[in-house]
């Protein structure tokens, strides 16, 4: 148990929920609005759904390319919640039901996921690679940690207009490992940058555990040797994530500078459609995690207040479904590649000679020939 | 009008743009304070504050990612990498990231900035401190590639640079920063990307060179001169977009091209020019075109003069290609 084993170390995990969904520290409490709980609840459920969903179109060779939250669903919503609407975020792959909170929409988020002629990236990224930027969803990019400097730059930006944004960075723990990881907290110690970096502790980069990519006892504790705090949160405690952001972010517009946040939990699935953890992961030990499933612990909790029931949950569940499904179906509509000169587009503002010439080229191509197959 | 240099051009560039442009900031490595190791950036910090023109913590990769964050928020950055050496661990952060966010983003986020960064040999600097790596570049969609060969040009390529909706690579030929010197207008003022100059108009071969190789191929073309060869010298400017229209209306002219630049021979961008040619003008060469380049070999310290394009290597390839 990789993720769950940590050595003793001087940064407390810090807990609101316990494993029942109660409050056991009522101090932490973000106390959130009644409605606010019930939507993140909502968020949880459907992306729970959108990976079973998606998983299985995957492998029905219906969709390329996958990659599941399950499990990490806390850690999502929780931060997602404590964003105020003019913070920007720097997202990795796993972060969808930040994204899904702020408002991305799910007919845009599966015309992204098909790469199609109504995908807002124009048919130019794998699936996940979701980039939204009227909420501030900044572009991700598949190598691991490049954004985490990117965000402390805008962070900067940010603290020289003196426009009271915060910028989230989302990473796993694998990333921690990169010059890009260590570059951007040190950046941003310096610079005391309104920064938050998220650090989704899933136990796994691909194949390597935790143990293999770091020395360190945490993760957060790296943070001190930026000069900055360093926190650790249970991960699948949505309540203890919210309390712990809103925390870090209330510091960074109160020019008080960066914060890492270590968010301990677990990556239940695969690490994409394209990867098999029979091969390298004991399957105990998923199981062992299923036991202290985010939404399930959520659920209970909201349970407890008496924001939940059983007749609540199955017209939710029909909701999602109903609208899963119909987004599906207008999404699966759409013709199922952008124009080919679009191809050409955006490269840069304005075209350059050599681009056109090679877009008439194959414009030309395909004109004489018909369109072009998968086989080549 | 006053006589400046090409540090000094690049400064007052700077200078008035910062003032323009409230969104223009400058970072990098010793920029701040001590004005840059080359004083590129010199009294910028005293004018504009330690908000706008930033000592960095000393890491390429960390200077290139925050400028992209910067820009991406809706500022203008001009991060300065100290040599272009020095620019490779940054390389992922221009080539893979800066240069792809409008296109990956479906046209949402734009990336304009400018990295300023000096290049090229003949300074004694040995490796670290003399290449020409543009060939990298301008193999990357999504990057524009400018270098300067005077005072005047720096100015206005450098405004332009900084203006320019997209990332810009703006590589300033160290060896000749104070040794090539002109008149540039006191005011703002513009040279477009993706235009060369032709510096001398001639009749009988091409000359293709950018940066400080200019300098060198002006005492080959005397040289040539002298040999009855009447040479037309196009200083390229801006290598990604090229100026296709120049160069190919200079070979058909001509029918006869020479490319003379710093870096090493194999894929330098002069294979490309070659290509272009044979690709546009094939009928109407009369003699294979010819490189005069830098070795495939790491940039030397001791043998810089032996490795690098003197006049008399280019004369002869000039001479050569008008008699063949």
């Amino acid at each position: 148990m990789a993720a769950a084993v940590q050595k003793p170390n001087e940064t407390p995990l810090v807990r609101v929920l316990d494993d029942e969904g109660r409050v056991r520290d009522p101090k932490r409490d973000p106390e959130i609005a009644t409605g606010d709980l019930k939507r993140i609840y909502r968020h949880m459920v459907l992306l729970r759904h959108l990976d079973e969903r998606l998983l299985r179109m995957q492998r029905q060779g219906r969709l390329g390319f996958y990659m599941t939250s399950t499990g990490e669903e806390a850690t999502q919503l929780g931060s997602a919640w404590a964003l105020a609407d003019q913070d920007w975020i720097f997202p990795s792959y796993r972060e969808p039901g930040v994204a899904l909170w702020r408002g991305y929409g799910l007919e845009e988020f599966f015309c992204q996921l098909f790469g199609n002629a109504a995908d807002p990236l124009k048919g130019r990224q794998m699936p996940v690679h979701h980039s939204v930027a009227r909420i501030h969803f900044v572009s991700i990019s598949s190598p691991v940690g490049t954004q985490i400097p990117q965000a402390v730059g805008a962070a900067r930006a940010a603290q020289i207009r003196r426009d009271g944004v915060a910028v989230a960075t989302y990473f796993g723990d694998g990333a921690t490992s990169t010059s890009d990881f260590h570059v951007g907290l040190n950046f941003a110690g310096v610079w005391r940058a309104p920064c938050v970096f998220v650090c989704r502790n899933n136990g796994w980069a691909i194949s390597v555990p935790l143990s293999k990519q770091t020395g360190s006892a945490t993760i957060a504790q790296k943070a001190f040797a930026y000069g900055i705090p360093g926190v650790r949160v249970d991960g699948n405690d949505a309540l203890a994530v919210a309390s712990v952001m809103r925390e870090a972010l209330e510091r960074a517009r109160a020019g008080e500078g960066p914060t890492l946040i270590e968010a301990v939990t677990y990556r239940r699935g695969p690490h994409s459609s394209s990867d098999d953890p029979s091969a390298y992961r004991d399957p105990s030990e998923p199981k062992r995690w299923e036991k202290r499933d985010p939404v399930e612990r959520f659920r209970k909790h909201l349970h407890a207040r008496e924001l939940w029931s059983e007749a609540w949950e199955k017209e939710l569940v029909e909701e999602i479904q109903r609208d899963v499904a119909a987004a599906l179906e207008a999404a699966e509509a759409m013709p199922p590649k952008p124009p080919v000169a679009s191809m050409f587009e955006d490269v840069y503002r304005e075209m350059p000679w050599h681009l056109a010439e090679q877009r008439d080229a194959l414009q030309g191509y395909l004109a004489r020939r018909g369109p072009v197959g998968e086989a080549h | 009008m006053p006589v400046m240099n090409i540090i000094q051009a690049v400064n007052d560039a700077l200078r008035l743009e910062m003032k323009r442009d409230e969104r223009v900031v400058v970072l990098g490595e010793d920029v701040g304070k001590f004005g840059g190791v080359f004083r590129a950036t010199q009294n910028l910090q005293e004018e504009f504050g330690e908000e706008r023109v930033m000592d960095t913590p000393l890491s390429e990769t960390g200077i290139i990612a925050t400028a992209i964050g910067m820009a991406i928020y809706g500022l203008r950055p001009v991060p300065e990498i100290q040599f272009v050496d020095f620019i490779w661990s940054a390389f992922d952060q221009i080539v893979s990231e800066a240069a792809k966010f409008r296109y990956r983003s479906g046209g949402q986020y734009p990336c304009p900035m400018t990295i300023r960064t000096p290049y090229g040999g003949g300074i004694k600097g040995g490796h670290y401190h003399s290449q020409s790596p543009e060939a990298y570049f301008t193999h990357t969609a999504g990057l524009k590639v400018v270098i300067p060969s005077g005072p005047y040009d720096a100015k206005g390529l450098l405004l332009s640079s900084i203006r320019d909706e997209d990332p810009v690579i703006f590589m300033e030929p160290k060896r000749i920063y104070r040794e090539a010197r002109e008149e540039v207008p006191e005011g703002e003022y513009t040279v477009p990307l993706g235009e060369a100059k032709i510096a001398r108009e001639g009749r009988d071969v091409t000359l293709l060179a950018w940066g400080a190789m200019l300098h060198t191929c002006r005492k080959a073309v005397e040289k040539a001169a002298e040999a009855g060869v009447d040479v037309e010298l196009v200083d390229l400017r801006t290598l990604l977009p090229l100026d296709i229209g120049t160069v190919i209306e200079s070979v058909k002219k001509t029918g006869r091209v020479v490319i003379a630049h710093e870096a090493p021979k194999t894929c330098g961008y002069g294979a490309e020019l070659i290509a272009l040619v044979n690709e546009k003008a094939f009928t109407s060469l009369a003699a294979p075109p010819r490189r005069v380049t830098g070795y495939d070999t790491p940039f030397p310290y001791t043998l810089e003069h032996e490795y690098l394009p003197d006049a008399g290597r280019i004369e002869e390839a000039l001479v050569e290609t008008a008699r063949y």
